[in-house]
């Protein structure tokens, strides 16, 4: 049997997603385990992401096993100009599982060919961070029960977030989605994923603005528009205030909607919302310690 | 025929025609031929009914598994192979978009693991007419009009 790694979120089943799910919820009910007891995991993030780093750690912890690593290249032999290559081969050596982040793209494909180790693909840069989407389905499934016959929302940068593009990949494996996109011109969502939801005969609409369909949501997913993206500062000043969600927009929404965020947040949702029962973007960072369990113990073949 | 003068005729090997002139040195490049032993006689702009000009290289001696030829079809999808035996041809091939195209290829995306560590590229065809070529690293897509050769 070969080691199984998680690198991008295709690399895993419907079966392997409900897996994860069922697998964190049991660790959320009991979170001291000790699965992980007598192993060590490697944490090496080329550059830092304090959130991730400790929400992994924090997973390696309660599964009652052992970290090594280094929180950004500086204090590692990279800063000598040690390969990538040569860092991974020494480190699968030292631990039973990788976890990495790396600014470059395909580095952590790469780093599963030349680990003998499991690897985990804490973000490649601008490509992929799987763990971050089976979180927001595990958070999905925890507050809607299901993750068939879902209205999604998707809203704010769906050109560069790789977080929605995740997300509407692995969704796009369940019944009967709808997504409803919003977004300014600029920051659409990609055709490559409308043509892939066509292909699916999966349902999607394109807004420019938050309008009275939101009451129809189960989900409203938030993403951060960035300035940088805009090439001209003109078109960001005249968006950038309508992709804000606040409290009073939520009045006439379902009953079991949620609001998700990849945090961090910038303003994207008004702070009048954290305390609207409808907020879940806290609970959802909360969750990913669960999650994280649950895919460093099904990667092990531990549960 | 003009061509014929142009360029010199072999008694054995292969005849590479229909090359895209700006193709010409790519396809060198990635059958290698600047590392061949064996009279190796190219020529370039000629006249071509089909493709106004084109590039045509004849390699003596030797003869090519469809594996190998296969891989210029990236820089020059409509080349055709004469086979040449005793100055006649005895079989015309033409090349096939492989699936998987290994190591020829540089991936267009700077921030790819490709293009800051000595790894081998691979990429997967997704299309054919135009090309786009996957990534396996990065997941990038690599156009037609951006094929650079590693």
């Amino acid at each position: 049997m070969g080691k199984k790694d998680l690198i991008s979120i295709t690399d895993f089943s419907k079966e392997e997603y409900l897996k994860i799910m069922e697998l964190s919820q049991k660790f959320e009910e009991n979170p001291s385990q000790s699965l992980l007891k007598g192993k060590v995991i490697a944490t090496l993030f080329f550059e830092p992401s304090t959130r991730t780093r400790l929400s992994f750690e924090s997973a390696i912890s309660r599964l009652g096993g052992k970290i090594i690593g280094f929180s950004d290249s500086n204090s590692s032999s990279v800063s000598k100009g040690e390969t990538l290559h040569d860092t991974i081969k020494m480190v699968s050596n030292y631990a039973d599982m990788i976890i990495m982040r790396h600014p470059m793209e395909g580095s952590a494909r790469y780093a599963a060919e030349v680990s003998d180790v499991p690897v985990i693909n804490a973000g490649d840069g601008a490509n992929q961070h799987p763990s971050q989407t089976l979180l927001d389905m595990y958070s999905i499934m925890k507050t809607q029960g299901r993750l068939d016959d879902l209205n999604l929302f998707l809203v704010g940068d769906l050109k560069y977030g790789r977080t929605v593009h995740s997300l509407l990949m692995a969704l796009s494996q369940f019944k009967n989605p709808i997504f409803n996109f919003v977004a300014p011109p600029e920051l659409a969502m990609p055709d490559e994923y409308k043509l892939f939801l066509e292909q699916k005969g999966i349902r999607y609409f394109e807004h420019l603005e938050f309008n009275d369909i939101i009451n129809q949501a189960d989900i409203i997913y938030m993403t951060r528009v960035q300035k940088e993206r805009f090439i001209d500062p003109v078109e960001y000043e005249k968006v950038k205030n309508i992709y804000i969600l606040k409290n009073d927009m939520l009045a006439n929404t379902k009953p079991n909607v949620k609001i998700l965020h990849p945090l961090p947040r910038i303003n994207e949702i008004h702070t009048n919302v954290d305390s609207n029962p409808k907020a879940y973007y806290f609970t959802q960072a909360r969750n990913g310690v669960f999650t994280r369990m649950a895919i460093i113990s099904h990667l092990l073949n531990l549960q | 025929m003009l061509k014929q003068l142009n360029v010199s005729a072999i008694k054995d090997g292969t005849v590479i025609d229909h090359i895209p002139t700006k193709a010409l040195f790519k396809v060198v490049q990635i059958l290698k031929l600047d590392e061949f032993n064996n009279m190796v006689t190219f020529g370039n702009n000629l006249d071509s009914k089909v493709m106004g000009t084109k590039a045509i290289i004849k390699i003596a001696n030797r003869y090519f598994e469809d594996e190998e030829v296969n891989k210029i079809a990236l820089v020059a999808p409509n080349a055709k192979l004469n086979i040449i035996r005793n100055y006649e041809v005895v079989e015309k091939r033409v090349v096939q978009i492989p699936e998987q195209v290994n190591g020829i290829v540089r991936c267009f995306n700077p921030k790819c693991i490709t293009n800051a560590e000595n790894v081998s590229t691979k990429f997967q065809i997704i299309s054919d007419k135009p090309i786009e070529m996957k990534c396996y690293y990065c997941e990038k897509i690599t156009y037609e009009n951006e094929i650079k050769i590693k």
